[in-house]
């Protein structure tokens, strides 16, 4: 199928097998191998992705589904020498090892700090109707969907916490 | 040139001397920010134009034989292939050297590879495989698990001594107590990828390897091929935990597709064939005895498991390995026996042995020191031998007592109340503690080091990093002995071109590869003495500059050309005659629902001790993994397997459950100042695996104290706890 996908603001025209998932189209067709593929069955987040703003995983979206939409990846946050803030911080705090899900965590929490600034509720927010505390629970129940089995979780989430003032992340008071 | 060293002899501590300051401080990972950004390339993520893609094809049935027919598929979009040869049946150990298990047509396991489907395209290859047809010839005598097990075979350890039995009769307080844990997945975060490529004769393979030297002779022997022709490229792996030890299907597979087609193919495992087919943690069952006299001293240690493999599998898991030399007590008695099942292959996942052996070991002396009415830490202490109770060796640096009395400090041990007397709502709060013991092991090991005259350094090895730290810390070894700040030193890994190293497993990788970069970097400082005209020991080095015997020069005018030296670690003498391992406490705080049995860890706090400590920051990443690995062991992995097949039915990361980020409170961890004389030139043990020894005992012992329901099965699921509370 003839299809054109928009991926960190740049539009790319595909010949693509109807089976292809976003992520295999981003990593097989498109060389953006930076999005990964920790289970392809929506268990691991480590293929995280910006579909239009909102975070999803992306193996469980077939490409041409995808037809017309903003993607962003990893890549299209920063590079080496021009890194995101958070993507600075999880250096920084050692928010990861191997790496492997890591461009999923900072693609997850990049959505996660905007979801947080927008008032969003969460499984563990006790008073729905209030502003969400910007609390440890807060951010491990959001980024619970991320599998890390390296086990850097109290890096990532000190990364997330440093990281948040210059993501943008002004609407919610920190609680601390 | 080469710098030589066999450890037979105490070395001098010359990185205590030198004055770069660029070791031991937390260094971010100089390859973090490839990692961040998605550029660092993983094994499947190479590119290579007109690569083929294959899919492995699993056995249906637990038992029997097998035959494809590859005339079934060949009619679909994008067929290239179907390969059946030189499938093995599971991965290599670790360290094995030579070719896994390839039994042809024959099936011992549901889930075991028996064919790779190659097409065009990864979406076509995956219908393919599953549409194939095969025709089984199936056995139905089969061994679901160790209870219909026909065979078990039994291992006498040659270091049982004295009179267990009598012990226990005569003890004034004593446990026998049996133990249980379910099997465990490394579950690394990046599926098993190979890409091969052939060039005439010449292989290469780029692939998820922890230990390239090894696994390069593994290939090269399932091949038939030579391995001088074999190139193995690993410079990122994406965790590895034992599962990427040994040589595994889809680098065999890959390889066999690749020649036969003659173009590159590229063999991804799914999350299913990594749960099946590379090793598993066996599962145990555990009998610990303890004899304790009145005095509050051990008289007797017994522990016996009961595990299982594979036919004719070279691994058993050292559940007892820790108990050898941990505790005092002069009769000492240990049986292993391992059920021969149609289960998948059972291996080294992180801390083989003391990862389920000290679950038990630990849980048992929280009982025994329950029982005495002694504090646990006083009980652990009071019985921390003067030499190894077994073989009367000296030990080299041993910090367990300080580990226990630090750690307690810091966690607030004091504060600990009787079992169910702390209670906040309906939840019942508790703390645990357990010793963390992990034997140190060194391996020969070669690295390049390669000084510039602008001041800059490479070092080049086949070690690999799978997420420990080894690009930073090899890095800051070579600037804190050539005088230079850490971001001038490039690190070069995972390529079989280069010098040999260890691999990384068995917590050894850090000190021995680093031994190699320290030797290298020595031989180098030898000749920056000769022509600054002082000795080695009078050479100062730092920030680009060389000191020595009233003579200062920057590099530069020492050097007209880069000077490169191997350095070559060779075990020796010390290995044998010293018994060395790292040590250290965990402390666990949880909260244990009366509702519904749920426990929530709130805190924990790992004291170690490991010797020199390289890089604060991956060290303590390494532990924060230990404490989050016996969060899981503790609380919620667990295999299960299929009563009637043997099939591992939870395998995949919604069923198998590892820890998430709510699953994970923050941690503390503490390093206790520790020089290890003995064990290396760089006075650096293990820590990967020490942070695991213990830590889910901690939490299990914690579980106790807060709500008094000793769970002695493995994960402690609420139904666990619920039903006795
Ligand atoms: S690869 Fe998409 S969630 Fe795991
Ligand atoms: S960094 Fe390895 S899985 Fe998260």
């Amino acid at each position: 199928m003839q299809i054109t996908l928009s991926v960190n603001g740049e539009s790319h025209a595909l010949d693509i097998d109807p089976r292809t998932t976003l992520l295999d189209a981003l990593r097989d067709h498109l060389d953006l191998t930076g999005s990964k593929k920790g289970c392809d069955h929506g268990q691991c987040g480590a293929c995280t992705v910006h579909v239009n703003g909102r975070r999803i995983n992306s193996c469980l979206a077939l490409a041409v589904m995808h037809e017309g939409d903003e993607v962003t990846t990893i890549e299209g946050l920063g590079e080496p020498g021009n890194l995101s803030p958070l993507q600075a911080a999880f250096v920084r705090h050692d928010g990861f090892q191997c790496g492997y899900c890591t461009p999923g965590q900072i693609m997850s929490a990049k959505s996660m700090l905007e979801e947080f600034g927008n008032g969003w509720p969460s499984n563990v927010t006790d008073d729905l109707t209030a502003a969400p505390d910007f609390s440890d629970a807060e951010i491990k129940e959001r980024m619970s969907g991320n599998l890390c089995r390296c086990s850097a979780y109290p890096g990532i989430c000190r990364a997330i916490r440093d990281a948040a003032p210059d993501e943008g992340m002004h609407k919610t008071e920190a609680a601390e | 040139m080469t710098e030589h060293l066999k450890m037979d002899e105490v070395q001098p501590r010359l990185l205590d001397e030198t004055t770069q300051g660029a070791i031991h401080r937390p260094m971010p990972r100089p390859e973090g920010p490839l990692k961040v950004s998605g550029r660092a390339t993983y094994a499947a993520e190479w590119k290579m134009d007109n690569a083929a893609n294959g899919v492995l094809v699993r056995a249906a049935i637990p038992k029997g034989h097998y035959k494809v027919d590859a005339s079934s598929v060949e009619a679909m979009p994008g067929f290239l292939g179907v390969y059946t040869d030189r499938m093995p049946r599971n991965a290599a150990q670790g360290t094995m050297n030579t070719n896994p298990a390839q039994i042809g047509d024959e099936i011992q396991y549901l889930g075991q590879p028996i064919a790779v489907a190659v097409a065009e395209t990864f979406e076509q290859a995956r219908d393919i495989a599953a549409a194939l047809k095969i025709d089984y010839d199936r056995d139905d005598d089969v061994a679901a698990g160790p209870d219909t097990a026909q065979q078990v075979n039994e291992k006498d350890d040659p270091f049982d001594q004295g009179d267990l039995d009598r012990a226990m009769a005569d003890a004034a307080h004593s446990v026998d107590a049996t133990y249980t844990t379910k099997g465990h997945n490394s579950a690394a975060m990046e599926p098993h990828a190979a890409l091969a490529v052939w060039d005439g004769d010449k292989l290469t393979v780029r692939a998820s390897l922890q230990m390239l030297g090894y696994n390069r002779n593994e290939l090269a022997d399932s091949l038939g091929i030579d391995a001088e022709n074999l190139r193995l490229l690993s410079p990122y792996i994406g965790g590895g935990f034992g599962s990427k030890l040994g040589i595994s299907p889809e680098a065999i597979a890959a390889s066999v597709a690749a020649k036969e087609l003659g173009r590159p193919v590229r063999v991804v495992m799914t999350r299913n064939n990594v749960f099946e087919t590379v090793v598993r943690r066996t599962e145990t069952r555990q009998r610990l005895r303890l004899a304790l006299d009145a005095d509050g001293k051990l008289t007797g240690i017994g522990q016996e498991n009961w595990q299982s493999n594979l036919p004719e599998e070279p691994f058993a898991e050292p559940v007892d390995l820790a108990t050898h030399f941990l505790y005092a007590g002069a009769n000492r008695r240990y049986g292993q026996h391992i059920a021969i099942v149609n289960r998948s292959a059972a291996g080294s996942v992180r801390a083989p042995g003391e990862a389920v052996g000290m679950l038990a070991l630990e849980n048992a002396m929280d009982e025994l020191a329950e029982a005495a009415g002694i504090d646990p830490i006083d009980l652990r202490v009071a019985n921390i031998p003067e030499t190894h109770p077994e073989n009367g060796k000296p030990f080299s640096s041993r910090s367990l007592a300080e580990c226990l009395r630090q750690g307690a400090e810091a966690f607030g041990w004091s504060a600990r109340q009787a079992p169910g007397a702390r209670r906040e709502g309906e939840w019942l709060i508790g703390m645990g503690v357990a010793s963390a013991a992990r034997t140190n092991i060194l391996q020969e090991s070669k690295a390049r080091v390669t000084l510039n005259p602008d001041g800059t350094a490479l070092v080049e090895t086949d070690m690999t990093d799978i997420g420990t730290g080894t690009y930073a810390i090899l890095g800051q070894i070579a600037a804190e002995m050539l005088g230079l700040p850490p971001e001038k030193v490039t690190v070069e890994l995972g390529d079989t071109d280069l010098p040999k190293a260890s691999g990384s497993g068995g917590s050894w990788g850090a000190a021995s590869a680093g031994s190699a970069v320290f030797l290298g970097a020595k031989g180098i400082r030898r000749r920056l003495a000769e022509r600054l005209g002082c000795t080695p020991e009078d050479l100062r080095l730092q920030d680009g500059v060389a000191t020595g015997g009233n003579n200062r020069r920057p590099l530069a005018e020492l050097m007209d050309a880069p000077l490169s030296e191997i350095g070559h670690l060779e075990t020796g003498a010390k290995s044998n005659d010293v018994h060395q391992a790292g040590y250290g406490a965990h402390f666990a705080e949880v909260a244990v629902n009366t509702v519904t049995g749920e426990v929530r860890v709130r805190r924990m706090l790992a004291a170690m001790a490991a010797g020199r400590i390289l890089n604060e920051q991956t060290a303590r990443s390494q532990v924060w993994g230990g404490q989050i690995w016996g969060i899981g062991t503790a609380l919620t992995e667990g295999l299960d397997h299929d009563p009637r097949t043997g099939h591992i039915v939870n395998n995949d990361l919604a069923e198998y459950h590892v820890p998430v980020n709510l699953d994970v409170p923050d941690l503390d961890v503490i390093f206790v100042e520790e020089r290890d004389d003995d064990a290396n030139p760089i006075q650096a043990k293990g820590i990967g695996e020490l942070g695991l020894s213990g830590a889910g005992a901690a939490i299990t012992n914690a579980i106790y104290n807060a709500c008094g329901v000793r769970v002695r099965d493995y994960p402690a699921t609420p139904d666990r706890i619920f039903s006795h509370l």
